[in-house]
């Protein structure tokens, strides 16, 4: 074992790394935009008038805070642990990820830049981006892979409705990964005017490092809430992991409190000992992709292998840098959930709590159903309901056999 | 000196640009990727960029991509990219081969073993898309230990600051992208490539190559007025394509034949007027 840091806290380094994770692998091209992006996210945060100006919009825009709700229903049906949910599924756009896209449009404004692009799975994530472009004037392409278009409809007309274009992919697997490779090459031909606004704590650094800062308001909200209702820190706090934005902006603030266990759920898909899965840190290995290193699906040749989600947000064969680290490190634990374990989670948190969560989020219940009730009922448990399931009723019905 | 040094130092002598064609090795198959390969020096290439196959390339367009997922496809392998350059080997010693690709593939073979094996397979550089300077470290210790060059790029948005970091620990030779963007998508300017070359030729004694963009003899020559290489990929890579429900012989034949024109052109250019 080695020795703890300090600070579960205090990363990236100045090159952009979490232990041997993260970093800046780009094309040359790439690296002038990527200093420069890094020199502007480093002044903006550190000053007033940015965080002023973010923290009015997340007010009247998003409307935060998002409630810590006591789910009683679902703790008395499970029997165990008294459960919590952090409800970003009620902010504006239905997810958290517009946490994230108002820090970065505003960051691309003090810039300069006029056009921005986005990459999107499940289409939280364009929408959330369409949303904040339309709010601010600027010209928005968001590229989503051909099998996530035919599985998020719903979305795919919202991005349009705001006035972006969505530009299908259809290379590769035509997933969340291609969607990524097809904005980083639109921002290598487009590097003077365009800001790409990364969905995921994942890409070269700073992304990381900022997406995860912008999302941190679910942690922070979150341990402040908990705080007031219980007296007390939850003593186990659990969110989804995709590429890991929700579940980073929700485990950061407490990595540091000893008493908080940490767990992080991937979807396991068909099942983690089928080839059908987007369980990247439970069976992946560390590579280099999408400018990081991080734990990858790939073959023994370092090709990439493609993810199975029936949540397209988690459906990604990467995972963010901090997420590879953490999982190292030992502080945050990570688990899976199946397709069928979400498809259930999904249903019974909707039934029992009026509640219909996103897919995604639908993996963090499934796994707090398992964990809950091995707990006492004097335990705490906070998950992190990164967004809501209205986007998934078709995919859903699909799954469940049901036409509608 | 190595067969790269070795290389520009007589095109130097000879007062003519070298012809860089790349080509994806094992598109669409490792055999016809070898006998293209193979015909290639004969062709009139004078130092050859060998792509790496990957599923998820960064910086490349349709054209390479879809080359990439080809050779996979017939079951490329990295280490079956060594076979191939040392079945080259045996019949031409004097073509430098530099090996142009993503990390992922070399790190999943082990940076260090791969450095090794490379040499040992006789590739004389590696063109490494997403390692920037920032991160190639890792790759240019083990590749200095084993004679190889680790060759840098050079893009229209690297500025003074940035091309001192750039250069410092550059070898073999620059590659100067010749437009922000990905391979093979838009044609380029050549009074902008020109000078930005000229810049390059202020600050440092390693060749120019110039790539991205380069389709047709006639840009070709344009760009060897002025460069110490040009490079074409896409352009030969669609040929490949093209070609690709042909016979073997007659494939090589035919892209072979392209990449003959694209030579006579680039070792003419400097003949014509200016």
């Amino acid at each position: 074992m080695s020795i703890p840091p300090n600070s579960y806290r205090s990363g990236p380094d100045d090159k952009g790394h979490f232990g041997g994770y993260g970093g800046r692998f780009v094309a040359e091209t790439l690296m002038p935009l990527v200093l420069d992006l890094e020199r502007a996210y480093d002044a903006a945060r550190d000053d007033p008038a940015f965080r002023g100006e973010l923290g009015a919009m997340l007010k009247d825009y998003v409307g935060r805070e998002s409630p810590l709700y006591y789910a009683e229903r679902l703790t008395q049906h499970l029997g165990g642990a008294k459960i919590y949910l952090k409800r970003e599924d009620l902010n504006h756009t239905g997810a958290h990820k517009i946490n994230n896209c108002l820090g970065q449009i505003l960051l691309a404004r003090r810039m300069g830049k006029t056009r921005i692009i986005a990459e999107t799975g499940a289409g939280q994530h364009g929408v959330a981006t369409a949303t904040v472009a339309a709010r601010f004037g600027l010209p928005c392409v968001v590229y989503m892979g051909e099998v996530d278009i035919e599985r998020q409809k719903p979305n795919v007309f919202r991005m349009k409705l705001l006035g972006a274009e969505v530009r299908p992919v259809t290379s590769g697997s035509r997933t969340l990964k291609d969607a990524m490779n097809e904005a980083l090459r639109d921002w290598v031909a487009n590097v003077h005017d365009t800001f790409y606004i990364i969905g995921s704590a994942a890409g070269p650094h700073p992304y990381p490092a900022m997406v995860r800062d912008f999302q941190t308001v679910i942690g922070n909200e979150t341990r402040a809430q908990m705080q007031a209702k219980e007296g007390r820190l939850p003593d186990l706090v659990v969110a989804c992991v995709g590429g890991g934005s929700n579940a980073i902006g929700m485990f950061h603030p407490f990595l540091d409190d000893a008493s908080v266990a940490i767990h992080g759920v991937e979807a396991s898909g068909d099942g983690l000992d089928t080839e059908r899965h987007a369980a990247t840190l439970s069976k992946g290995s560390p590579g280099v992709l999408h400018g990081a290193r991080s734990y990858l699906l790939q073959d023994r040749d370092g090709q990439i292998n493609e993810a199975h989600s029936v949540s397209a947000g988690l459906d990604y064969p990467g995972v963010g840098p901090e997420h590879a680290w953490l999982k190292d490190q030992g502080r945050v634990q990570y688990f899976s959930a199946s397709d069928k374990d979400a498809l259930a989670a999904f249903q019974l948190l909707s039934k029992l709590e009026g509640i219909i969560p996103a897919l995604e989020s639908a993996h963090a219940v499934a796994h707090v159903m398992r964990v809950a009730p091995q707990m006492e009922s004097d335990k705490l448990i906070a998950i992190c309901l990164s967004g809501r399931g209205d986007k998934d009723v078709f995919s859903v019905a699909a799954a469940l056999g049901e036409k509608i | 000196m190595s067969r790269i040094a070795d290389r520009f130092a007589a095109l130097r002598r000879d007062n003519r640009a070298a012809f860089v064609p790349f080509i994806t090795a094992g598109d669409p198959d490792f055999e016809t990727a070898l006998a293209l390969l193979q015909a290639l020096p004969e062709a009139g290439a004078d130092l050859i960029e060998l792509g790496i196959p990957f599923s998820d390339p960064m910086a490349d367009g349709p054209v390479n991509q879809a080359s990439y997922l080809r050779a996979l496809a017939s079951g490329m392998t990295l280490p079956k990219v060594l076979d191939m350059v040392r079945k080259f080997r045996k019949g031409d010693a004097k073509t430098p081969i530099v090996l142009m690709g993503s990390y992922n593939p070399i790190h999943a073979y082990g940076t260090a073993r791969f450095a090794k094996d490379a040499a040992e397979a006789g590739i004389d550089g590696l063109l490494i898309v997403d390692l920037p300077p920032e991160e190639d470290e890792v790759l240019r210790a083990p590749a200095a230990l084993h004679g190889l060059d680790v060759v840098r790029f050079v893009t229209p948005t690297s500025d003074a600051k940035r091309l001192d970091t750039i250069l410092d620990g550059a070898s073999g030779y620059l590659y100067y992208v010749s437009m922000a963007g990905i391979t093979g998508t838009k044609v380029i300017s050549s009074d902008e490539t020109e000078a930005a070359v000229a810049r390059l030729r202020a600050r440092t004694r390693l060749p120019a190559t110039v790539g991205f963009g380069i389709k047709t003899p006639e840009q070709a020559a344009a760009v060897a007025r002025f460069a110490d290489g040009v490079v074409v990929g896409t352009a030969i890579v669609a040929r490949v394509y093209e070609n690709v429900n042909a016979k073997r012989a007659a494939l090589v034949a035919n892209v072979a034949e392209f990449c003959s024109e694209l030579a006579n052109s680039v070792h003419a250019a400097r003949g014509k007027d200016v």
